[in-house]
C-alpha cells in the first residue's frame, strides 16, 4: 500500500483584536516517536466477570498493545457448583435433574445424553418411540441453543432486530417443551430406559406448525445477515483456526466443522438411530467466525428436517411402549404398585436404592448444540456412580480463545467470544 | 461409526509397557505403565489418533484400587477410539507427564485435572487451578477424602471469601505485566505465591 502523506495545520477559533473571529494556529511542539515508543506501554483490561458481552460469568483479562490485543488470560470458575461431585452423591435417575442446569440453553438434550450413557453402563436398548421423541428433544434443543446464539451474537456486533425475531421463535420451541415436561429451563426429561413423561396431545400438531413456519424467519436472518457488509466486516477472517488448529484444540460441534472438519457425533458415531435420518452436516472451509455462521445456521434448516422426518415415524408409532419394560430401571404403573405385590417390591427396591448398574464404565455422547457433550461414568456395582464426568464442549471450545484473540482488535475479542458459544453453567459445572 | 482401535499392534511395539487390556461396554481400555506414558501416548499420536476428546481422572471408593489418570482418544477418519488409562498409588504423590506438547487443548483438561483432583502435570506450561481460584486451599474437591460440603464451615467460606484481597483476583503473570506485583506489600505478595500451585 503507498504511504499518503496529510499536511494539516491545528487551528482554533478565536478572536482578534477587533473582536472578528478568526482562526488561530495551535503551538503544538511536534515530538518524534519511534515506533518502539509507541509499542512501549501495555495496558491491561479486565473484561467482566459481570459484563452482558461476556455471556455469562466469564471473566478475561485482556493485554492489549494500543487496540491489539497481546493476550488474553480467561478466567473462569464463578458458576462452580461441584456438579460431578454432587453426581457421586446422587442415584443416576437423581443426576438428570442436574444435566438441566449445566447446559441451560439445551436441557433437554444433556438429559437424554445422561440416560445414554446410563444404559450404555447396563446395557439397555431403549424403545423406537422412545428413540424417535429423544431425537425430537435434541432437535428442539438444538435450534433454541442456536437461536440464542444467533441473537446475542447479533446483539454483540450491534444488530438487534434478528434478536426479537429469534427470541420469538424460541419462544414457541419453549412452549412445546412447558407443554411436554412442564418446565421451561429445568426440564428433567429422560429416565434410565425410557422418557418422563410421553407427548401431550397437541403436542404434534404444534410442533408440525413450528417446522413449517419456522423456516420463514431463518429465512429473513439469512437476508438480513448473510450478504450484509457491517457483518461480513466484523466476522470474515477474524478469529481464524486452520483444521489442524480445530482438531489439535478439540474443538468439537459447529466449531470444528466451521474450520472444515465434517466430524459430527451424529453421523460418525451414531446413537438413538440418527443413521437413519435423511439430512446434511454443514461444513464451513475458512474457520472464521463469519462460516461458525454459516454454519449454525444451516443446522437449524437440516434439524427442522430431522423434526419432520421424527414426527412421521411418531405418528407411525401411536401407541407404541415408550420404556423398556424391564422392572430393573423402570417404574411400574401407580396402580400396579398399589395392587401387586411383585410391582410393589420393584417399586420400593428402585425408589430406595435405585438403578444399579454393573461393574464397569461407558462414555455416551451426543451433539449437542455447543459441540460434543460426553459423560463418562465409572460404576463400581453401586446405585451410584464412582465417578460422573462431563465433557463440557464449551470449555473446550473456549480454551482456544487465547489463540484465536492472538493479534486481533479489542472489538474482534467480544465477536470472537460470542461465535465460540459458550454457556457458563455447563463451562464452570 | 465407532471402531475397534489395534490393541494387538500397541502391545507389540511397547510389550509389557501396556500393562493391561480390556473392553468394557464396547470400549477398549489400556493401561500404561506411568513412566512410558507420555512416550506411548506420542506414538499413539502419531499412529492418528490426533483428537484427544478428553482427560479426566478416577478415585475409587475402595481405597485399594489404584487412582487413575484417563485418556480418551479418537481417530476422526477412521472413528478409532481408545481409552488410556494410568495407574497411580492414591496416597503417593499423583504426578504424570503433560501431554501439552501433542494436543493443546489439553492445556485446561490438565489444569482441571490439577485443580479437582490435585495432579501435577510434569512439563504443563502454566499449570494453574482452573475452577477454583488460585488462592484457595481447602484441597482438591473431587478427592475422595474432601467432604461434599468441604472442609471449612459455611461462616469461614464466607470469612475467607470477604477477606480476600482485590489483588488475589488477578494472577501473578497478570500482576507482573500490570507492574503491579512489585507495588504490592511483602506480605499479600507472599500471600498471593502461596496460593496452591504444581510442582512444575
Amino acid at each position: 500500500m503507498a504511504t499518503r502523506t496529510v499536511e494539516m495545520e491545528l487551528r482554533t477559533p478565536g478572536l482578534d483584536a477587533q473582536g472578528r473571529v478568526q482562526m488561530t494556529p495551535l503551538g503544538l511542539q511536534r515530538v518524534e516517536r519511534t515506533a518502539d515508543d509507541l509499542h512501549a506501554e501495555h495496558m491491561l483490561i479486565n473484561i467482566g466477570p459481570q459484563h452482558p458481552a461476556t455471556h455469562g460469568v466469564l471473566r478475561l483479562v485482556v493485554e492489549l498493545d494500543g487496540e491489539r490485543v497481546v493476550k488474553v488470560i480467561p478466567h473462569i470458575g464463578y458458576l462452580h457448583s461441584g456438579f460431578e461431585k454432587l453426581g457421586e452423591y446422587r442415584h443416576y435417575n437423581q443426576i438428570v435433574p442436574l444435566t438441566d442446569r449445566t447446559d441451560y440453553l439445551s436441557p433437554m438434550a444433556n438429559n437424554v445424553c445422561l440416560a445414554l450413557a446410563a444404559e450404555q453402563l447396563l446395557g439397555l436398548q431403549v424403545t423406537e418411540r422412545c428413540q424417535v421423541l429423544r431425537v425430537i428433544a435434541c432437535e428442539m434443543s438444538r435450534i433454541i441453543s442456536h437461536l440464542v446464539w444467533l441473537g446475542t451474537t447479533g446483539i454483540d456486533l450491534g444488530a438487534f432486530t434478528p434478536f426479537l425475531w429469534s427470541f420469538q421463535q424460541r419462544e414457541r420451541v419453549y412452549n412445546l417443551q412447558e407443554m411436554w415436561t412442564g418446565a421451561r429451563l429445568t426440564t428433567s426429561l429422560t429416565r434410565v430406559g425410557g422418557m418422563m413423561a410421553d407427548v401431550p396431545d397437541g403436542f404434534e400438531a404444534g410442533l408440525r406448525d413450528f417446522c413449517r413456519t419456522f423456516p420463514k424467519t431463518l429465512d429473513e436472518v439469512d437476508t438480513m445477515f448473510t450478504r450484509n457488509a457491517i457483518w461480513i466486516g466484523r466476522t470474515q477472517g477474524v478469529g481464524v483456526l486452520t483444521a489442524e488448529e480445530a482438531v489439535n484444540y478439540s474443538l468439537s460441534g459447529p466449531m470444528l466443522r466451521a474450520s472444515g472438519v465434517a466430524y459430527d457425533v451424529r453421523k460418525d458415531r451414531p446413537y438413538l438411530g440418527y443413521e437413519t435420518y435423511d439430512f446434511d452436516v454443514p461444513v464451513g472451509e475458512h474457520g472464521d467466525i463469519y462460516d461458525r455462521y454459516r454454519v449454525r445456521l444451516e443446522e437449524m434448516y437440516q434439524s427442522v428436517r430431522i423434526l419432520e422426518q421424527a414426527l412421521d415415524r411418531l405418528a407411525g408409532l401411536r401407541g407404541a411402549p415408550l420404556n423398556v419394560d424391564d422392572p430393573r430401571v423402570i417404574l411400574p404403573p401407580k396402580s400396579r404398585a398399589m395392587s401387586d405385590m411383585e410391582a410393589m417390591i420393584y417399586h420400593f427396591k428402585q425408589v430406595m436404592e435405585g438403578v444399579s448398574p454393573p461393574e464397569g464404565e461407558a462414555y455416551g455422547a451426543v451433539e449437542n448444540p455447543k459441540g460434543e457433550l460426553g459423560y463418562y461414568f465409572v460404576s463400581d456395582g453401586t446405585a451410584k456412580p464412582v465417578r460422573w464426568r462431563i465433557r463440557p464442549p464449551s470449555l473446550i471450545n473456549l480454551a482456544a480463545l487465547p489463540k484465536m484473540c492472538e493479534g486481533a482488535l479489542l472489538s474482534d475479542v467480544i465477536a470472537i467470544n460470542a461465535s465460540v458459544d459458550i454457556v457458563m453453567g455447563e463451562i464452570d459445572r | 461409526m465407532k471402531t475397534a482401535p489395534d490393541v494387538a499392534a500397541l502391545q507389540a511395539t511397547f510389550g509389557a509397557a501396556v500393562t493391561r487390556h480390556a473392553v468394557s461396554n464396547g470400549d477398549h481400555l489400556v493401561w500404561l505403565a506411568p513412566e512410558r506414558a507420555h512416550e506411548i501416548l506420542a506414538w499413539l499420536w502419531s499412529q492418528g489418533y490426533a483428537y484427544l476428546v478428553d482427560i479426566t481422572a478416577v478415585e475409587y471408593r475402595d481405597p485399594e484400587l489404584p487412582f487413575e489418570v484417563v485418556w480418551m482418544l479418537r481417530d476422526l477418519a477412521t472413528g478409532r477410539e481408545l481409552r488410556c488409562k494410568v495407574a497411580l498409588d492414591p496416597a503417593g504423590p499423583l504426578a504424570v507427564d503433560s501431554v501439552v506438547d501433542l494436543w493443546k487443548g489439553a492445556d485446561w483438561l490438565e489444569r482441571e485435572v490439577f485443580d479437582m483432583f490435585g495432579v501435577t502435570f510434569r512439563g504443563h506450561p502454566d499449570l494453574r487451578r482452573l475452577l477454583m481460584w488460585e488462592t484457595y486451599h481447602e484441597g482438591h474437591p473431587l478427592r475422595k477424602g474432601f467432604p461434599l460440603r468441604g472442609h471449612f464451615s459455611r461462616a469461614e467460606q464466607t470469612r475467607q471469601a470477604l477477606a480476600a484481597n482485590p489483588e488475589a483476583h488477578y494472577s501473578i503473570e497478570e500482576l507482573s505485566i500490570a507492574e503491579a506485583y512489585e507495588d504490592l506489600p511483602q506480605e499479600m505478595r507472599e500471600r498471593l505465591a502461596r496460593g496452591e500451585r504444581g510442582n512444575v
